[in-house]
Parts: structure tokens; sequence; C-alpha cells
């Protein structure tokens, strides 16, 4: 049997529903996008072109929903099938958007380079319990205008993983694509074996911005996924009732799914999101409260009483060092497994959603591990369970040799890295009496010991750097950093 | 009587009651009391208050939220109540806006609350506004001021736009210009020549303070 978390009750997620439908027509979706303000217009929309505020009726969500596709898959650079959106399949990715890097050296936080990020994405490669990569942070070596591109293109050097990203303007998701075409060898190819997400924030409460709507319409329109990030602030932006919050997720996310619809019908779309709570006392947006986590679950139930693949951000912690704090806080990623959240967006995130962290990634690799265990849930695995067994050891016990023990220890024990310490005092002692913190940076520079290149060719490895290049020129760059790092 | 009047008026702003305030003030102007003192007897106490029991963890944001808003409403019938040269001591005037491109506005709105809990005369533009609009209101108010927010890697540049503007304007040496929002950080800010850089709304308290103070 598979445990599942259900925060709302069947009533409550007909009225949260209910309620999201009812703000499409009022007070109505404001979409500072005019292409998008246009295919509203054209499918019977009431748009004011003023206050750009679209009202839209409940039948032209309910097409949107009818024509969205309830799963899809996602491709490794090999071509193999290894994510599935839809159903209650979890998966996990690094948290995505952060601005700093842990420094392992110091503690601290600084801006990333260029070898940050190419180290994280090996990273990411050599840690099984990943299932994805994310363009987790921008680098301070290249410019602003091209910072979401170049993530982009030094993931795609170095992962064999797919990835879930996001374009900061409207022209570099188009240099983004170029790049994905590339790689994948044709349009075609990438329309039916993608390797990317595209990550599109509405802007809470209700309304879309001129360029995360437009990434939005040309992933749909290029068959490229999309992947919803509804953030309801409750008690800033939204109502501080959990309830409420889930509301206005609901709200934004139809109108996301109804503007990628319209665009093309059947693309594929992700009702995701990054809500949180507001901390009353320091104005902040804690990931670590209980109440943000609350909120998570309960829209990928909503999600998934919509019949759509889902998306959650957990397994993030506020905290600035990876102490206490960040450990118990990075634990709701057992609650996005329980949710059934088809991609969980957060392993390495810590300071909310701003810094990344090595060590943090490969500590929260084990709660992942945990988690997948957790979902796959208690099976007898054999009939009579053990029955037969334990009346031919009897009073003796010695199961360890055992072959039952032996056929099913693997797949019914979860066994960890030396991240987590099982050492008898003794030995945790002589081995240096290692803090996690210290344990993690062994286990990353272990991990990076084991990492294989990727499959991609030179030649398009030089078409990436090309397109890269030509951005970077065009931003005030004339030649990229280099990425010889060996 | 009017001891009783200044309490009421106090309590009004500690209870966040914004109908209460400015009926308060409104008979308070009837009877013929000093709107001056009412002001500094009255509604700072009570917004000093407010400021007190959210220092103790009793009060939280929506308390201070809404302790400036019944401030503010009584404020709107008072101040113009005040005679000659009897203006309320205004401790700076800002212009406060969040910055081109950016439609973030939590912490701003939050700036301008506790900037105005303190007696700061605040001018908040609002979000998505260009150099210009900052230039407009500051010529407009003879604001001494300026604060602007960025929540994006991606508009924080319009900040130093910003200061660029303010000195083709000839106006960077009548305002102090202070930056906040979530990538901004203490050596961006000095990077771009801003004066200050606030982390959060009680520092940018302090902060404009102390740039008020400073010499021209």
């Amino acid at each position: 049997m598979r445990p599942k978390l259900i925060l709302l009750s069947d009533e409550l997620v007909k009225q949260i529903i209910e309620e999201g439908f009812a703000l499409l027509t009022n007070p109505g979706i404001q979409v500072h996008n005019d292409e998008a303000r246009s295919l509203l217009a054209d499918a019977g929309a009431e748009v004011d072109m003023e206050s750009k505020i679209a009202k839209i009726p409940e039948k032209i969500a309910r097409q949107a929903l009818d024509s969205s596709p309830s799963e899809f898959y996602l491709y490794d650079l090999d071509g193999n099938q290894v994510v599935h959106y839809g159903g209650d399949s979890v998966q996990f990715d690094p948290g995505s958007g952060g601005i700093t890097i842990l420094d392992s050296e110091t503690q601290k936080q600084r801006q990333a380079l260029t070898e940050d990020l190419i180290k994280f994405v090996k990273l990411v490669e050599t840690i099984p319990q990943l299932d994805a990569q994310s363009t987790a942070f921008i680098t301070s070596d290249v410019p602003e205008g091209i910072g979401d591109l170049y993530r982009l293109y030094l993931a795609l050097n170095y992962m064999r993983k797919p990835i879930i990203t996001g374009a900061f303007e409207k022209e570099t998701w188009w240099t983004m694509k170029d790049m994905l075409v590339v790689v994948a060898g044709s349009e075609k190819d990438l329309a039916e074996k993608p390797v990317a997400v595209f990550d599109a924030c509405p802007s809470p409460p209700l309304k879309w911005s001129d360029i995360t709507c437009q990434n939005l319409i040309d992933c749909a329109k290029n068959n490229i996924p999309a992947e919803l990030i509804s953030m309801p602030m409750a008690g800033a932006n939204s109502p501080v009732t959990l309830a409420g919050a889930v509301v206005q997720h609901t709200a934004e996310s139809l109108s996301g799914v109804i503007i990628n619809q319209l665009a093309n019908p059947g693309a594929p779309i992700v009702w995701g999101g990054s809500p949180a709570t507001f901390d009353m006392r320091k104005g902040t947006t804690p990931m670590g409260a209980i109440g943000t986590w609350m909120i998570n679950c309960a829209y990928v139930q909503i999600g998934k009483e919509l019949n759509l693949p889902t998306h959650s951000y957990l397994g993030m912690s506020d905290a600035k060092i990876v102490d206490a704090q960040c450990g118990l806080e990075s634990s709701s990623a057992f609650m996005a497994a329980l949710a059934g959240a088809n991609m969980v967006s957060g392993a390495g995130m810590m300071d909310y959603e701003s810094c990344l962290s090595y060590e943090k990634l490969v500590v929260d690799a084990e709660i992942i591990g945990m988690a997948k265990r957790l979902i796959a849930g208690i099976d007898g695995r054999q009939t009579p369970i053990a029955l037969d067994i334990m009346q031919e050891l009897g009073h003796k016990g010695n199961y360890l040799g055992h072959r039952h023990t032996l056929r099913w220890y693997r797949e019914e024990l979860y066994i960890p890295s030396e991240v987590i310490d099982r050492d008898t005092l003794e030995a945790w002692e002589k081995k240096g009496s290692k803090s996690t913190w210290e344990r993690a940076q062994d286990r990353v520079d272990s991990l990076l010991t084991q990492y294989q290149p990727s499959p991609i060719s030179d030649e398009v490895k030089k078409e990436l750097r090309d397109i890269t290049t030509k951005a970077a020129n065009k931003a005030g760059m004339e030649k990229l950093p280099d990425l010889s790092f060996e | 009587m009017s001891q009783e009047m200044l309490d009421k008026l106090a309590e009004a702003v500690i209870k966040g009651e914004t109908d209460d305030a400015e009926a308060l003030a409104k008979e308070a102007l009837e009877k013929g009391l000093d709107p001056l003192q009412c002001i500094t007897e009255g509604l700072t106490k009570g917004i000093q208050k407010v400021g007190e029991l959210f220092g103790s963890g009793e009060y939280f944001l929506p308390e201070l939220v809404v302790g400036a808003d019944a401030m503010k409403s009584a404020l709107n019938i008072l101040e113009p109540a005040l005679v000659g040269d009897q203006a309320r001591e205004v401790v700076g005037t800002i212009v406060l806006g969040t910055v081109e491109g950016d439609l973030h506005e939590i912490g701003k709105n939050l700036v301008g609350t506790m900037l105005t809990a303190n007696g700061f005369k605040v001018i908040d533009i609002g979000v998505d506004k260009t150099a210009s609009e900052f230039i407009d209101a500051v010529k407009e108010s003879g604001a001494n001021l300026v604060g602007a927010s960025a929540l994006l890697t991606t508009t924080m540049l319009q900040q130093e736009n910003l200061i660029g503007a303010l000195k083709d304007a000839g106006l960077r040496e009548q305002v102090m210009v202070m930056v906040g929002g979530a990538p901004v950080t203490e050596s961006y800010a000095n990077q771009i020549g801003a004066d200050g850089y606030a982390e959060n709304a009680m520092s940018a308290v302090d902060l404009a303070m102390r740039l008020v103070d400073a010499p021209a």
C-alpha cells in the first residue's frame, strides 16, 4: 500500500476549486502580455485593454483542463525515458534560481562562478537519489543579460539527466530553446523526447507579467513542457488562511493552464508552485514553516483532482548554515513524497530560495532516499510473510545469514551513505569525530570522483558554445569563461 | 477632557481602528482641540506603543500595518488643520518606489509603514516606476530621501540607472538614496553610489534617520 498525505477533505477540495473558478471572473486575472490577452479575448474572455484584466468564464477553463495531458515523460541525454510527470510518480531535482553558493571553506555565502555551477551539475549527476538537474544558480562571471541561458549552457555540457530550468527574459527563452534543439537533434526530436521543463511564474495575486507569460506561450507553441510556479505568500499577498492561499494558487494556476492550452491545446503543462507563509515578525517567507509545507501539499492534491502532473518546492531550509535547523526543515521532502508531487524541487537550497550548497545537497539526498523508501511502503513480499522461516528458525533467530535476509535486505532497508553517521561512538571518534558538515564534504569529494562526462558530441558542444557566445557578445561580453576545469 | 481625547486617539492607533481614529480626529477638531497636540501627544504616543509591542513580540506585522493605517487616517484629518508654522515635525520626506520592470511591493510597503510610523512623510509612488517617475515625485515633493526597491537580479540594475538619472536631473545633491530588496547587498549599494542599504523595514528606519541627519 502506498502511504499518502491527504490534507483536504473532499468538500474543501470542491470549494477551493469552485472559488478558484470564481476568481477567474471576479476580479479576473491581470495579464501584462499582449498575445495572451488576444488568445483569451478570442476564446471568449472579457478583456479590458486598459486595466489588462481578463475575466475568464469557467467554460474556457474546463476546456483547457480537458486538453491538458495528464502525464508526460522526460528523457536523459542518452534518450532513455527517466522522469514521469503524472500519477503518483515522485521525483526530485535541486532548487533552481539561486543567486549564491555556500563556500565549502568559509561556510559563508558568496557569488557563484562558472566552476561552481559545473561542480554542482557534476555532483547532481553522481547523486542517485536525484532524478533531474536544475539550473540551480546564476554565476556572477557573465553579464546579467545572459544569466539564465548561461546556466543552461553549462549544465548541458556536463549533464545526462533531464533538467528543470527557466528564462528571465522573452528573448533568452529562444536562445535556450535553440540550445535544447541542438542537443536533442531537431525540434521534432525535442518535442518527442523532451529533456527540459521551463518554469513560468504568475505574480501574486492573480497576475501574469509580460515575460513569464510569453515564456508560457512559447513553451506551448513549441511543445516544450511548462511548469507553473504560483507562489502566494499567505498573509502578505494572498489570504492568510492556508485554504485561502490554496484558492489563490488554484486561480493563478488555472489561468496558466488556460493561457498555455489556448496557445497550443495538448501542450504539456505542470501544476506546480512555490507558495509560503509570511513570517509576521520578520517579513520573510519561510520555506521551513509547517504552513508552507501544508499549502504545497494541499495544492498538489488539487492538481491531482484536476488530473494534471504536479510539482512542488519542498526540501529547502531558511538556515544560513548546514545546521540542525537546516536538517530538520529539509525533511519537508517527506511531505512532498507523501503528497505524491511528481517533481519536487528544492534539494541543496537554503537561506530561503537564494543559496545552494554542495554539502546540503548530499544531506538532502539522504532525506530523499528515505522519502522514496517511505512511499514504496510495506509489502508482505512473500506468502506467508515469513511464518515458515520463523517456524524454521524458532527461538535461535539467526536471521543475519538466512537466504530470506539476503534476498530482501537491500530492497527493504534504505542504506544511507556515510553522510549519515551509523558508527559506534568509538568508531566515530576514531574517524575524527566528524560533524554532518564534515562528513558531507567528504561525500561531495568522493562522489565527484565518480562523475561520468556528458554524452554530447564535440560538434554539439561547439554549437552550444557558438550560440552562447553570440548571446554573450550581444550582452557586452566578448569571450565566455573557460570551461577547462579538469 | 482633552487628555481623555488624546488617550482615545492613542488607543485607536494601538488597536488599529482606522474608522475610530478618523472619527476621533474629526471630533477633536470640532471640540477646538489643538491639532498639533493631538498628533504629538495622541497619535504619536499610540504608534510608539505599537512599536514597543512589536519589539517585545506581542504585536506582529499585521498590527503594525493597521496601527500605521489608523494613524495615517487621523493625520489626514488633523494635518490640514495645522495653522501656519505649526507644521508637524517631519523627520524627512522620502519618495519610495519599486524600480522599473519590477512588480514586487511587500518589502517597500513595510518600509513605508515603518517610516510613516517614525515621523517620515512617505510618498509611495508604487511599483514598476521609471527613473523619471521617481524624479517627478522628488521635484514635486521636495523630498530629501529616495528609497528604491528591487527584488530581481535583473531589475536591480535600475537602481544604478536611477542614481545616474538623479545626477543628470541635477537632483543628486538634494537627496540621499537608499536601496533595498532581496538580491541587493551593501557592497552593491556602495558600488552603484547609493548612500545606504537596508536589509529590512526596521533597519530601513535606522538608516533613514542617519541619512537625514548626515550633513548635506
